[in-house]
């Protein structure tokens, strides 16, 4: 009697924990996303999405954001059309043009899953040797190498996951009718995967405006707008950690301008990314 | 005409595509190397021993010893995982085997956009939120006074930040287990929580190991959220509401003066290499747990 009343006990609690857990992780995301947004708005202004800091602006006074804003979309995409040009023939390399060599594609998959897991600082650190090695300066040219080698396994690993799922019949038809392993890569796999391909971008383009350590070394900070690729350019997230540090209050209260415009820009690349993977789900052939 | 076209095509971007291949083969190798060869300076001169053991700071004497940042990583990594592990596993559970496919649904992209938020936010919200909680409410709760800038804050904000990224390794671990098996278990007439106790947590025991040593080595890398909260104060903290100063906040926050004094930039890369062999070390265990559980099955 005891035991089984003691059974019920252990069942009801284990699951009051996990029920609890559950809904933890539900409040924590709105506690988070309110938080920046309660701190984020009553800061953010026309002004702040429109000018670039002004005179005396670390004290206090006049300017805004854009060059961080422009700085941040200028870095992510260029790391971005780098990436892509590694890591779409990457993935339909081992999807396509190395598809019978298994060990061949266990092994990139394997240090794909190493390059992965490499804290971005790292990436930093080593984009800063190879800037020094190369003699550029920090510059936007140098953010966008360090951020395109940092986001690349992210691609791949998101390209991939979509082009395993291409039926195999569908290669061999196209293969059966004379094609090339270039015109089945690109005109039947990545087509068929092209929002799978889009949603890769995107996440990688999340992840690259939004990391600090990567960019911290090779990217140097300005109050202007880069007009080339060896100028230094602001980011968002560097906006973010730099003035948060300053004791003044409204150039902290701008701290959390740039937190609050990231965390908009995360949160619209999510729906955007979720709203595309439903599309493909609908279009692809099965 | 058109054949040879297509066949030049098709050999240009063969061409390219094994190029990609060699170059990600060598990219690994290329960061090992390089930071092999700019920490080369300071482990000739100190000694990896002396580096690694000494808690001697100072840089400009030219003592570079790595105990206290050391220290201070296992610390906010140990406190980080131990804080998250519960969470994750209870909810991978109830996501798992109670709960419905709407409720898997609404979570998918609560756990998604929670992966997707720059650790960056998660250091502004440490600031806001985590560090008066730590200063005002747990460091007298357990009789210590603290700023809340803290080793404590720094492991707090890590666990919420690893949540999503353990969460979904766990998720996926538990998909493998067959349900046969836990149905066997749970028409023995074991309740649910038995079940999942003896059946399932056990066989993929091997998969939550390893889903902690991914998340141990995500954990031992971050810098800028762990940076913005946990004080940066050299010295080995003998608490846990004691600042202390990680190896990734080292590096980030001595990038400017490293230039100058090449010794520096040498102990800098020493540390950027520490970071490099850990995280590979518990990657390539947990990517050979996960192969070693592919294979069982």
């Amino acid at each position: 009697m005891m035991r089984r009343i003691f059974k019920i006990i252990e069942e009801r609690f284990f699951y009051g924990l996990m029920l609890a857990s559950t809904a933890f992780l539900v409040a924590l995301l709105l506690f988070i996303v309110l938080i920046i947004l309660y701190k984020g708005l009553p800061s953010l202004s026309w002004e702040m999405v429109s000018q670039t800091p002004k005179g005396g602006y670390y004290f206090g006074r006049e300017g805004g954001l854009l060059n961080a804003i422009i700085g941040s979309l200028y870095l992510a995409t260029g790391a971005v059309v780098i990436g892509l040009f590694i890591s779409l023939p990457l993935s339909l390399a081992m999807n396509v043009y190395f598809r019978n060599n298994k060990k061949l594609v266990n092994a990139i998959r394997f240090v794909l899953d190493l390059l992965w897991g490499i804290p971005s600082i790292v990436y930093g650190a080593f984009g800063f040797t190879i800037m020094i090695y190369l003699g550029i300066k920090t510059s936007l040219l140098a953010g966008i190498i360090t951020v395109s080698i940092f986001i690349l396994p992210i691609m791949v690993r998101a390209m991939d996951e979509i082009m395993k799922q291409v039926p195999l019949t569908l290669l061999e038809s196209a293969f059966s009718l004379g094609s090339t392993n270039t015109e089945v890569a690109f005109k039947v796999v990545a087509r068929q995967c092209f929002p799978g391909i889009v949603t890769g971008v995107l996440l990688a383009f999340g992840r690259g405006i939004g990391d600090v350590a990567a960019v911290l070394f090779t990217t140097g900070y300005t109050d202007n707008i880069p007009t080339s690729l060896m100028d230094q350019t602001a980011t968002l997230p560097l906006a973010v950690f730099f003035q948060l540090g300053s004791p003044i209050p409204e150039v902290q209260s701008r701290a959390y301008a740039a937190a609050l415009i990231l965390t908009v820009i995360i949160l619209l690349i999510s729906v955007v990314t979720r709203f595309l993977s439903r599309r493909y789900y609908k279009t692809s052939i099965k | 005409m058109y054949l040879k076209a297509r066949k030049i095509k098709d050999r240009i971007s063969g061409g390219w595509v094994q190029l990609v291949l060699v170059f990600v083969f060598v990219l690994p190798l290329g960061i090992l190397a390089s930071l092999l060869y700019k920490s080369w300076l300071i482990m000739q001169t100190t000694g990896i021993g002396d580096l690694l053991f000494s808690s001697v700071w100072r840089p400009l004497a030219g003592e570079f010893g790595f105990f206290p940042f050391i220290i201070s990583s296992i610390w906010v990594t140990i406190l980080g995982l131990l804080i998250t592990a519960p969470i994750c596993l209870f909810t991978a559970i109830y996501l798992t085997y109670y709960g419905s496919n709407r409720l898997s649904v609404f979570m998918r992209p609560v756990i998604d956009i929670l992966a997707g938020i720059p650790s960056v936010i998660y250091g502004v919200w440490g600031v806001l939120i985590i560090i008066p909680f730590t200063g005002r409410f747990l460091a007298p709760l357990f009789g210590y006074e603290s700023t809340g800038f803290s080793i404590m804050a720094g492991g707090l904000v890590l666990a919420i930040m690893l949540i999503p990224f353990i969460l979904n390794i766990l998720i996926e671990i538990f998909r493998t287990v067959p349900v046969e098996q836990y149905e066997a278990s749970l028409s023995l007439g074991a309740t649910q929580w038995e079940s999942i106790k003896h059946v399932v947590v056990r066989r993929s025991f091997p998969g939550i190991v390893s889903a902690f040593a991914l998340g141990l080595s995500r954990a031992f890398g971050e810098t800028i959220a762990v940076l913005m909260v946990v004080g940066n104060v050299v010295g080995v903290p003998e608490n846990l509401f004691q600042p202390g100063y990680p190896l990734p906040a080292l590096i980030a926050n001595n990038y400017g003066e490293m230039l100058s004094i090449p010794m520096f930039d040498s102990a800098l890369m020493f540390a950027a290499l520490i970071l490099l062999v850990v995280v590979v070390f518990f990657n390539l265990l947990s990517r050979f747990v996960i192969i070693y559980l592919e294979k069982r099955q």
